[in-house]
């Protein structure tokens, strides 16, 4: 939460995912200098971020690999084509702690990164405390290209 | 209800509003009142009132116009209570209903004659809901309309009137984005 105070993000926009629930959503929820946006699926997500960049706003969409997955042709307008700066963080719902999400027994954790590497996204592993650091210059880094960039985020925050 | 004709009563109560428009009536809206605030780039399936609200919630002082289809608001519908929950005052709803895809062959859309969005907006919790059938009830209650907070929701039943050449390069392109952009950050 710091790492995204510290990238400006003003607006979380969020359908609940249950490996980010406790350590980020219910905290960010009770935070006032974060503005939650619930909604009720993910695409919508892609179009309030992408929408909010054109004013400088900064925002972050928080949810589930199935909303990501759900949100491919989103992101391929609204990010990609459109060239806007897209942030999401993406709980892995069933990854193993400690396994690399290519060895996961899950076909949809397994699939993610070469979803995201096939469509050229650019993303990072969020999974020891010290991935952590890279947060706000990865955001920060988005919104100097307007570009899109995801947070795999491999087990539950502490 | 003609659709240019209700544009262009539209028209007269647009001046710094962020209008954003999907579909045959954004390509008439371009051509009727073409102005660097419209927002004419919102992909596809639907997504114009999710780009409408992410643009209400970032710049609350400005008044957001969303110019959205029957069969769009069809595939994003559970943006209408994700808009009621946020409940932003400065946006407007307008659902331009033809009962068809127009662009897409015009093919009827499901639930066409039965669907009523008006009660949709309203149970998911729009604060103002109006139908509007004729230009002239239209053209004397818009301003009544536009003076109620929102989310509020206004359903336009309209048939085709001049089709306005689609320009589907000029609203994908960067050109586009670029002059929004620039007419945002400096209004």
């Amino acid at each position: 939460m710091e790492a995204l105070k510290q990238a400006s993000i003003q607006f979380i926009v969020s359908v609940p995912d249950i490996v980010t629930s406790n350590g980020l959503l219910w905290p960010i929820s009770k935070d006032p200098e974060f503005k939650l946006v619930r909604v009720c699926k993910e695409d919508e997500g892609v179009s309030i971020c992408g929408a909010m960049s054109y004013n400088k706003t900064r925002a972050l969409l928080l949810m589930q690999q199935t909303g990501l997955m759900d949100s491919l042709n989103a992101i391929r307008a609204i990010g990609i084509d459109y060239q806007l700066p897209i942030c999401m963080m993406v709980g892995l719902q069933g990854k193993e702690p400690h396994k690399l999400s290519s060895e996961s027994s899950s076909y949809g954790v397994r699939i993610i990164q070469p979803v995201l590497d096939a469509m050229q996204i650019p993303y990072r592993v969020i999974e020891e405390p010290e991935d952590v650091q890279h947060i706000s210059t990865d955001i920060e880094k988005a919104y100097q290209t307007s570009s899109t960039f995801v947070f795999i985020i491999g087990r539950a925050p502490v | 209800m003609r659709r240019d004709l209700a544009l262009e009563v539209l028209k007269q109560h647009v001046s710094n509003e962020i209008v954003v428009a999907v579909y045959q009536t954004l390509f008439d809206w371009m051509a009727i009142n073409p102005r660097d605030l419209n927002y004419v780039a919102t992909g596809a399936m639907g997504q114009a009132s999710s780009h409408g609200l992410g643009l209400a919630l970032a710049n609350p002082k400005k008044e957001v116009l969303v110019f959205d289809g029957d069969g769009s608001i069809l595939m994003n519908l559970g943006s209408l209570v994700s808009i009621a929950n946020a409940g932003p005052k400065n946006f407007h709803h307008f659902i331009f209903e033809n009962g068809v895809y127009e662009v897409n062959g015009a093919h009827p859309i499901p639930g066409h004659k039965k669907v009523d969005f008006g009660a949709m907006a309203k149970a998911a919790g729009y604060r103002f809901v109006k139908v509007f059938s004729d230009i002239k009830t239209f053209e004397s209650e818009v301003t009544e309309f536009l003076k109620q907070p929102g989310p509020a929701m206004a359903v336009m039943k309209i048939e085709a009137g001049e089709a306005y050449p689609r320009d589907y390069d000029y609203i994908h392109s960067a050109l586009a984005r670029k002059k929004f952009r620039q007419a945002l950050r400096s209004n």
